[in-house]
């Protein structure tokens, strides 16, 4: 990876409930190009983007973001730092008492001193961006799952990030609204020049938009590299995960007793 | 027997640890006061979800409670021919204790339990987590008006709810049962003391809602992110709000009226 990395994890190690989720994780993220975290449920993806934002710190190692050593920022440095992050939850995470305008305008309103003719110009273009600038009067209960992921998207650029991270773009959305969102995350990457994160575990739309990808499994990298490299990539662990094979190195029973155990089949007599 | 010793340890633990959570959690929400600009209208705004949208149950609540008050207290008084002072009794168990006791409980279960499910629901639809990442803290913008706004409205509702409380009982006292208007405010007056009964009444009211208030919004914050973890919290916030207000209202009552 030649590129400058924008974002570099060194030896993270992080623990939730007494279960190890990431055991000495290292990965460098370029600068102004779509990285993809790819990995089955439940390996931390989503905790790997808490913890380049800060909402989690690592028991060990180290996260860089734009040269800032995230865990020992003082609070006040971090919410600075944030503003130049944005962040796509996977339920959009709008505010729900508050219309769509609102939503988008939330971030300027809390960082700027804007005027409220340029702060409506802002919002309906962000709106525009992501084609939805005739919904900005509707309230989020009125929206679809894709709208409001979009409306969430126009959100987390309103304030022209560096950095935008998406978690589970792709989860729960139809074809159309899947295709909207592939084509949206392409395009703001390249007119705004963003360096952008996804988390994802859907496989074709992820390496069909990213430059890199990583996939992990067990706490650790197992795969890294562009789209075609991974395609040929000798392990079978991530030769499974890209394939969807349901059996393979990763077993497809859960670790558990003998089946005579359980079925009582020695005891009989 | 070491089970159920091992059991209160454990529970003993987790409550101590709960309560340091707690305590920071607090330091956060104080010491994080958003400007005056920004904090003003959020602060009003809570004060009337929190306070004016109570006054409702404040308000009819006091009023049968003063009307109960001056069924009961007359037909006991009248016993010992001292009807007359019908309005000191009703007064002084309204000020003193069934004003702030009682607004306290009902907020715990009107206006608490809504900040908890709101706070729960909240950081469950990842609300708070995105103020986050956008760079805004939830606990100045989110949990600070909460907070304030509870302490703030609490002694205003207990005083509210007194009020209406001898208004209700002069109704019965006065209008129903008959007894002489002058000697029921007369009585009132000159056994009814500000500082002692009055001031008194409104420390309690203002330790009350500063507890009630922090019950809720920790429990809020503090909630499993699920629909049951929200349910155990709203839950949490009203019966640890109840008794914290009832053992808290015999300590302060202790303190302030126990001339032994």
């Amino acid at each position: 990876m030649a590129e400058a990395a924008y974002i570099s994890l060194a030896n993270v190690v992080f623990s939730r409930s007494g279960r190890r989720i990431f055991d000495g994780l290292s990965l460098q993220i370029p600068r102004g190009k779509i990285t993809a975290i790819m990995g089955p449920s439940g390996t931390g993806k989503t905790t790997l983007l808490r913890l380049i934002g800060g909402q989690l710190k690592p028991e060990s190692g180290s996260v860089l973001v734009d040269g800032h050593d995230i865990p020992k920022l003082r609070r006040g440095a971090l919410y600075q730092l944030r503003k130049k992050m944005g962040m796509l939850f996977q339920s959009g995470a709008l505010f729900t008492d508050v219309n769509v305008y609102e939503n988008v305008a939330f971030p300027l309103r809390v960082h700027t001193k804007l005027p409220e003719d340029m702060i409506r110009d802002i919002v309906l273009m962000k709106l525009e961006a992501v084609g939805l600038r005739g919904a900005s009067d509707l309230m989020p209960a009125e929206l679809s799952g894709g709208m409001t992921r979009r409306v969430a998207l126009a959100r987390s650029i309103v304030l022209d990030p560096e950095l935008i991270m998406y978690d589970e773009p792709f989860a729960g959305q139809d074809p159309i609204a899947m295709g909207v969102v592939v084509k949206l995350i392409r395009q703001l990457n390249s007119a705004m020049g963003l360096t952008s994160v996804l988390v994802s575990h859907d496989v074709p739309e992820s390496l069909s938009i990213c430059h890199y990808a990583f996939i992990l499994s067990d706490g650790k990298v197992i795969g890294a590299g562009t789209p075609e490299q991974l395609r040929e990539h000798s392990s079978d662990k991530v030769q499974q995960f890209l394939q969807g094979k349901p059996d393979g190195p990763v077993p497809f029973h859960y670790p558990a007793p003998e089946r005579a155990v359980d079925f009582g089949l020695g005891a009989k007599q | 027997m070491m089970d159920a010793i091992a059991r209160l340890g454990k529970n003993t633990l987790d409550f101590l640890a709960s309560f340091g959570r707690a305590s920071q959690f607090l330091l956060g929400v104080l010491v994080g006061v958003p400007k005056p600009s920004v904090g003003l209208p959020l602060l009003l705004k809570q004060i009337y979800s929190v306070g004016v949208l109570s006054l409702v149950i404040v308000v009819v609540s006091g009023l049968f409670i003063g009307m109960v008050l001056g069924l009961q207290g007359y037909t006991i008084l009248s016993d010992f021919g001292s009807e007359s002072a019908i309005g000191q009794m009703i007064a002084l168990t309204l000020v003193r204790e069934l004003g702030p006791v009682v607004t306290a409980l009902l907020f715990a279960g009107r206006a608490g339990s809504a900040l908890t499910a709101e706070i729960g629901l909240m950081k469950a639809t990842e609300q708070l987590s995105s103020m986050e990442m956008m760079g805004v803290d939830p606990l100045r913008r989110v949990i600070a008006p909460r907070l304030w706004a509870g302490f703030l409205s609490m002694p205003i509702l207990a005083l509210v709810f007194s009020m209406v409380g001898i208004l209700g009982g002069m109704l019965v006292g006065v209008e129903w049962l008959g007894v002489f208007e002058g000697s029921f405010w007369g009585n009132m007056q000159a056994s009814v003391d500000f500082r002692d009964d009055v001031l008194n009444g409104v420390i309690k009211s203002v330790v009350f809602g500063f507890v009630c208030a922090w019950i809720a919004v920790y429990q809020g914050y503090d909630c499993v992110p699920t629909s049951a973890g929200i349910s155990s919290a709203t839950t949490k916030t009203v019966v640890y709000s109840s008794l914290a207000v009832l053992g808290l209202d015999f300590i302060l009552t202790a303190v302030m009226f126990g001339n032994f």
